[in-house]
């Protein structure tokens, strides 16, 4: 008879972190104290906070260990599951106060990282076992599909999604209803619903963590779409690079044919529907629609002009309607709940919560799904427990290698679709990268832009050539050759891109560009007006200098320098050869007495 | 899947075995399992306990934790049922029988179990 469930995270943060190691040595533990028929393990998916995995939860407690390695196992087990005592040390329970007391009592609800969260679209993820349908089951699994070839028409369906006010999670915001409403009437002899889950921006991983975590709530969300719209294929396009997801994502898809959830009459309601998975190969601008549906029907994964919209004309030249992970994982609690309830989260045009995967300079690094409308500061001092080391908050850039920042004087900004687009910033997928007064933007421009020239398929010359040239410009401005004029100039080559680029990669791809320069020309300015970089990380724009009056002749600096640039006799001051440094920091970082600046 | 009573039927097996993960049971039944409490029988007691629970179909109102040593180490096992808005009961010198009739009575009926308790020993 089981008397206690161990969570084991298995999403990809805690497993490259040792998760699968610690569950071996669960299961030799609890076979060492006869345990075995008593405790159950259960490998989940994500829980959010992966910046203390590998992560493990023990209910019916709910205690919540956090940074578990393969020695602590053996404890864990004769202490708490045989003995019933926590083992203090290990759990994680920062509820922002002083010491709190009885720390098995800590309900992981009540965590800053957890309590000001609201998990719809994450709401299994670590909680259930992603391999075992029955467990989805457990949870409410399957009802809304029920619900959907039961008791409604596909009308009913599409209104209800209409109503919800749920948009487009994967960056455009497009209303999901109305992406339905559009494709259902137009009358086909086979039509698709495709799930987008080519996740592509750097620092993204909420679609991920869904695959892995609850990977039935896709597939039914699908049907459901093909049901509203009048589809019996569906294909999830995810890239290669998610092996775990595309691992249970299959699992799940068997599970759901086996008991007939996927494919011929399911519900005996004369709907058929069924589900394949195409494997991306890592090209960001499959994350396109169109390029997506090009690349799932075999050929190079190149965007194509719109119109004619995928609800017209989409995969195999079918109407189509495609989706982001995010968004799929909302409808079967918008058909449970209903519109109203949905609706009832959010600000006034952005409904629902929004994963964000937070990252950068931040204490937890992790998922955290928050109601729309959510201010930066509370996303980034409440959930994220702040920056580390003390450091001053500078911006938090969003939405990728398409977006923009949120400089630190609009921290107050509450989260949803239109005021970031208001402020030059996008939603994009998700991800939520947190700067600190050590972040050059003149650099982190440049490093966005890296990407998307690399990233550009090369279809169309604006993105092609338009980004090449201005990473070149940006290039120019770090290494200290810019002038004035080039700042404007670049700023032109911006609008032309964003103007005359054939899709989204390419049309979004200045904004990184753009939104450093609204909100922080003075860096563009001091880097070729006065050759300096503020945030002293543009390598040919900073130097390393000895303060005479405070160096001590103790000579740590020059027997830790790589090139021999440090030189100087005993007890007296030393002086770096510029001409030989190559501006590593390994002497500044070994001095005690301060004695070596960045100038 | 040809109907949603199908459906119905694996969910209701199923809701038990995950009901221990919501970890909000209405009523919480806490063994006290520390070297003395192992020492004086506590294991069966406590399987008793998980046992009978989910043969009453109660998991999801009920659940079953441990717990260190309470610090009445002559009275082992030592078992205490929490339920909200009442006071704790503490039951003392359980045995698997003892356990059963706790379930009967006290979880399923509602009606503690006087003789067992910790107060009735002391008196």
């Amino acid at each position: 008879m089981i008397r206690s469930h161990v969570l084991i995270c298995g999403g990809t943060g805690c497993t490259s972190s040792g998760s699968l190691k610690i569950q071996d040595e669960f299961v030799k533990a609890l076979e060492a104290n006869g345990l075995t028929d008593e405790v159950k393990i259960v490998m989940t998916g994500c829980f959010g906070l992966c910046a203390l995995g590998p992560v493990v939860i023990i209910h019916p407690e709910g205690t919540f260990y956090s940074r578990v390695t393969p020695e602590d196992v053996s404890e864990i087990v004769s202490e708490h599951l045989l003995k019933g005592r926590v083992v203090e040390r290990l759990v994680y329970a920062d509820t922002g106060e002083e010491e709190a007391e009885a720390l098995a009592n800590v309900s992981l609800n009540d965590t800053a990282f957890y309590k000001t969260q609201q998990r719809v679209v994450l709401r299994n993820c670590g909680v259930i076992d992603p391999e075992d349908i029955n467990e989805y089951i457990a949870m409410d699994g399957y009802q809304a599909l029920g619900k959907v070839l039961t008791e409604m028409t596909p009308d009913e369906v599409i209104q209800v999604v209409l109503d919800s006010g749920l948009r487009g999670r994967g960056g455009g915001g497009f209303p999901t209803g109305r992406k339905w409403a559009l494709t259902a009437p137009n009358k086909a002899p086979q039509k698709y619903v495709v799930c987008n889950a080519d996740e592509g921006d750097p620092g993204a991983f909420m679609d991920r963590s869904v695959l892995e975590g609850d990977p039935h709530c896709i597939i039914e969300a699908m049907a459901i779409a093909g049901y509203a719209i009048g589809a019996t294929q569906g294909y999830v396009y995810v890239r290669a690079e998610y092996p775990i997801a595309v691992k249970r994502l299959q699992i799940a898809i068997d599970q759901a044919r086996e008991l007939g959830l996927l494919g011929k009459d399911i519900f005996g309601s004369g709907f058929d529907f069924d589900l394949d998975i195409r494997l991306g190969a890592g090209a960001f601008v499959c994350g396109e629609e169109t390029a997506l549906m090009t690349s799932i029907e075999g050929n190079r994964g190149e965007p194509r002009p719109r119109p004619p919209y995928p609800a017209v004309k989409g995969l195999y030249g079918c109407p189509t309607v495609e989706n982001n992970v995010e968004t799929f994982a909302n409808i079967p609690q918008i058909i449970l709940k209903g519109a109203d309830w949905f609706a009832s989260m959010g600000t006034e045009k952005s409904k629902g919560t929004k994963v964000f995967a937070l990252g950068g300079k931040i204490e937890h690094t992790g998922l955290v799904e928050i109601p729309m409308g959510t201010t930066v500061r509370d996303i980034v001092y409440e959930i994220g427990g702040g920056i580390p080391g003390g450091k001053q908050f500078k911006a938090a850039q969003t939405g990728g290698p398409s977006g923009g920042c949120i400089p630190a004087r609009l921290i107050d900004t509450p989260v949803d679709y239109d005021n970031l687009t208001a402020i030059g910033c996008m939603m994009g997928s998700g991800g939520l990268i947190v700067m600190d007064e050590d972040t050059c933007m003149v650099d982190m421009a440049k490093f966005f832009l890296e990407f998307t020239v690399d990233e550009s398929c090369g279809k169309c010359t604006p993105c092609r050539i338009g980004t090449k040239r201005l990473l070149e410009m940006l290039n120019q401005i770090v290494s200290g050759n810019g002038t004035l004029e080039l700042i404007d100039e670049m700023e032109k080559l911006c609008y032309y891109i964003k103007d005359n680029a054939l899709c989204g990669l390419g049309q979004t791809a200045p904004n990184p560009v753009l939104s450093t320069l609204n909100f922080f020309r003075d860096e563009y300015i001091a880097h070729v007006v006065d050759k300096k970089c503020p945030a002293g990380v543009c390598k040919s724009l900073t130097s390393y200098v000895v303060v005479a009056d405070k160096c001590k002749g103790c000579t740590a600096c020059a027997r830790v320098c790589p090139v021999g640039a440090i030189s100087g006799k005993v007890k007296e001051p030393h002086v770096i050869d510029q001409s030989k440094c190559i501006k590593c920091g390994a002497c500044m970082e070994k001095c005690k007495f301060g004695a070596i600046v960045k100038e | 899947m040809k109907s949603l009573a199908e459906l119905q039927a694996i969910k209701e097996k199923m809701q038990n075995k995950v009901a221990l993960r919501e970890g909000s049971g209405e009523m919480r039944v806490v063994v006290g399992m520390a070297t003395c409490g192992i020492a004086a029988g506590a294991r069966p007691v406590l399987s008793t306990f998980v046992e009978e629970v989910a043969a009453a179909d109660l998991t999801g109102k009920v659940t079953v934790s441990q717990t260190g040593c309470i610090g009445i180490c002559q009275f082992e096992p030592v078992v205490e049922i929490f339920e909200a808005d009442k006071e704790k009961v503490t039951y003392v010198k359980m045995t698997p029988e003892k356990a059963k009739r706790v379930v009967e009575e006290h979880i399923k009926g509602g009606k503690v179990v006087a003789e067992y308790t910790f107060a009735s020993e002391n008196a």
